[in-house]
């Protein structure tokens, strides 16, 4: 008999074989697909996350990882409503106008994927009003925005600009992130938050969603 | 072998520093030690200076010159600070990090090679993203051979960087890089190469391993020119025994000499 655990464990161990028998297993014996998710696929992720910020879990790893909870996660999403999925929040992402450097953002969204986020990605070079043309579409809690190059960084503050002007700025936090950028200079152009790391980003998202309002003050 | 020392770049938090308060020991210290330690050019690289990014280079470049009297390689994303930087350039023919095949990036940069006769580092990257097979890379590769030459670039003063991306995240990374040396080498073969390697360790442990045996394998099939911190002793005695064996050293007249000085580890 499988176990919701044994489910967790597949995950940290990124054993792609074993997940999809583990899961389909427990699908076989009656449980709950949303008992699955929660307690099986993102409980291992759960674990995987601490353990990739402290450094004792890499990159290639935290991947492995992602990609064997999603394999869970392809059995048992058809047996429920998209609705009946439990999302802490949606999210679009994209690097910002001139801008290709992905390997952060696509970091970052399997982190937030993972710990029950929706995201929209964008994919890179992403214009002004194209994230504002996003935000009207998806109706996004949070934006986030990467610059790899002190030459696109000014492009987040044009983006925020955009943003303002469309009226848009109100309904949604902003986060920002990528190597030249600091908390200082997020200050300097108005975003709601910023993060050195993918995995303090989604710590920074579950901030954001659980006090808005202390985050706007 | 093209040795660019990459240790006067003020996303480095000691450089910045030193570039605020205008401390002309450091970076005469990190000038020297390089270019003991074997570098054949200097790289200046103050990028992240957003606001006074082009005051701070001009500094840079004096206070380097100051102390060395070995070429720079001028290294921003910003044409005018690459401008200011080059025509500061005292000794021996300056290089340029980078030139690309983004359109914004390409016309800024151009006009400078000739106007100060620079070699040019040239980035395997266009508009369309980040490349990452080979065959990527080598569509902007031939594309940007064909106009720097209709610019009037010889051959010799191309460094070509296939862009060095971690294989933390797309396992090919490294082989993928190995086969467009090998591919340009074989289209072009009087062209040189650039690399920066630490990038290939990106999120994994140990990263000095990986990248000193990187530096091994780009070597064998034809890499010449690495953007490193020449400091560094062991990548430096990797170079040395790599070249030997590559036959790239007469009489491994380099190799012996480099042990006599206890260089070999």
């Amino acid at each position: 008999m499988a176990t919701l655990q044994e489910v967790s464990q597949c995950v940290l161990e990124g054993d792609l074989d074993n997940v999809k028998v583990l899961v389909q297993a427990l699908i076989d014996e009656g449980t709950e697909p949303i008992v699955i998710i929660n307690e099986g696929l993102i409980a291992g992720m759960n674990i995987v996350a601490p353990l990739f910020k402290s450094g004792e879990m890499f990159v290639p790893e935290v991947m492995e990882s992602a990609d064997t909870m999603n394999e869970g996660m392809k059995l048992v999403k058809p047996l429920i409503m998209d609705g009946d999925i439990p999302s802490k929040g949606k999210m679009i992402i994209g690097t910002v106008n001139g801008d290709l450097h992905d390997i952060g953002k696509n970091l970052l969204i399997m982190m937030v994927e993972s710990r029950g986020y929706t995201v929209i990605d964008l994919g890179v070079d992403v214009k002004e009003e194209d994230f504002s043309a996003a935000i009207k579409k998806h109706n996004p809690d949070i934006v986030g925005m990467s610059s790899m190059l002190t030459t696109t960084m000014m492009k987040m503050e044009s983006t925020i600009a955009q943003i303002k002007k469309d009226g848009l700025r109100d309904k949604i936090k902003i986060i920002i992130g990528g190597a030249p950028v600091t908390q200082e200079f997020a200050n300097d152009i108005g975003a709601d938050g910023y993060s050195m790391d993918a995995s303090t980003a989604v710590e920074l998202c579950d901030r954001m969603m659980s006090s808005p309002e202390e985050l706007s003050a | 072998m093209t040795i660019v020392g990459e240790l006067i770049n003020t996303s480095r938090p000691a450089v910045k520093e030193a570039a605020n308060n205008r401390d002309k020991d450091l970076i005469i210290d990190l000038a020297v030690r390089q270019a003991k330690a074997g570098a054949t050019y200097i790289d200046v690289n103050c990028g992240n200076m957003i606001n006074n990014e082009d005051e701070i280079m001009e500094w840079l470049v004096k206070t380097v010159q100051s102390a060395v009297e070995i070429p720079l390689c001028i290294d921003s994303p910003s044409a005018s600070a690459l401008d200011i930087g080059l025509s500061l350039c005292k000794y021996g023919r300056p290089m340029i990090n980078s030139i690309s095949d983004e359109e914004e990036r390409y016309d800024a940069v151009a006009p400078l090679i000739g106007k100060y006769d620079a070699k040019i580092v040239v980035l395997c990257m266009d508009s369309t993203g980040m490349p990452v097979t080979s065959d990527d890379r080598m569509k902007v590769v031939h594309k940007l051979h064909e106009k720097l030459t209709q610019e009037g670039v010889k051959e010799d003063d191309m460094y070509f960087d296939p862009l060095v991306k971690p294989i933390s995240s797309v396992t090919t990374a490294g082989v993928e890089v190995l086969e467009t040396i090998k591919k340009t080498k074989m289209e072009y073969p009087n062209v040189h190469f650039m690399c920066g390697l630490s990038n290939i360790s990106y999120g994994l442990p140990n990263r000095a391993i990986l990248n000193r045996l990187f530096v091994v394998q780009t070597m064998t099939l034809g890499m010449d020119g690495y953007v490193l911190d020449p400091t560094n002793d062991k990548t430096m005695a990797d170079i040395i025994t790599a070249k030997a064996l590559l036959g790239m050293d007469n009489y491994c007249g380099g190799y012996i000499k480099a042990h006599r000085k206890g260089l070999l580890g």
